[in-house]
């Protein structure tokens, strides 16, 4: 008895309904475009604000570019990830890479390690592999000579964490 | 602690070289029990430096985030021939180092 009556009720109002149809399609396509926009953005902030790379700062302020931060989007193991962090500088005895420090948002040892670079380094490349204790963003700031300090940081999604597995 | 190491037995000079290390140890976490049930110390090594004719050009400090059996890869300019030096510490006292011949052409 509803149904039909609701069906009448479309059949009367059918140019509306197809248009409100329409309507919540274009607003459904309209936000999955924008959707994953702020996320990144969002995510961007996060890494800025991140209470280790603020000491690691000491302060100055820590903007995104020059640094590239390469590691998977997924691990299965969380016990080995390995992971690159190239960047951009000349590496001249003027312009170069005093540290590169990585920082963890969910390990419990949040400050995972510090390299200690300068210009005899040629290039300022370097890969490890690191433990990680769950998905989570992992962040590489770098300190240059000129005192600036540059930020690139990954989202990952860890499988099996690392510091959980006693059998290990 | 073994460890072993990759670069080029010579390289031109100017030229930029890799350098890879992987050095044996558990860097144990501090976070796992024994089977009795007792904490397992942390030791992890806390400092690896790469000296390159006596001058330091790398140095790493880490923390129980490392991977076990750490591996670390970065780069040097070769300027002269001479030994590159690894030498690395963990948090029992135990050192352990390496040592490689560089020799630089032209």
């Amino acid at each position: 008895m509803k149904r039909e009556g609701m069906n009448a009720g479309s059949d009367m109002k059918h140019g509306n309904g197809a248009d409100l149809a329409r309507r919540r399609l274009l607003s459904v396509l309209a936000a999955s475009l924008t959707w994953p926009l702020w996320p990144r953005q969002a995510e961007a902030q996060l890494s800025l604000l991140d209470p280790n790379v603020l000491a690691f700062a000491r302060g100055a302020e820590v903007r995104r570019g020059r640094v590239r931060l390469t590691m998977p989007p997924l691990a299965d193991n969380g016990n080995t990830v390995s992971l690159r962090v190239v960047v951009d500088s000349p590496m001249s005895p003027q312009d170069h890479v005093k540290v590169i420090a990585l920082v963890s948002s969910r390990n419990p040892e949040p400050n995972i390690a510090r390299f200690y670079l300068g210009p005899r380094a040629g290039r300022a490349d370097i890969a490890t592999r690191v433990r990680l204790a769950g998905s989570q963003r992992v962040m590489a700031v770098a300190e240059m000579s000129d005192g600036s300090f540059w930020l690139d940081s990954h989202e990952i999604v860890v499988t099996m964490s690392a510091c959980l597995d006693e059998s290990l | 602690m073994a460890a072993r190491i990759q670069l080029p037995a010579q390289a031109r000079r100017g030229e930029v070289i890799e350098i890879r290390l992987l050095v044996q140890h558990p860097m144990e976490t501090g976070y796992r029990y024994d089977e009795g049930g007792q904490p397992i110390a942390r030791n992890v090594i806390r400092t690896l430096s790469c000296r390159y004719a006596g001058e330091e050009v790398f140095r790493a400090e880490m923390s129980q985030g490392i991977a076990a059996n750490p591996y670390l890869q970065f780069t040097t300019v070769a300027l002269e021939s001479g030994d590159i030096e690894f030498s690395w510490v963990d948090d029992e006292g135990v050192a352990g180092s390496e040592r490689q011949r560089l020799v630089v052409t032209g």
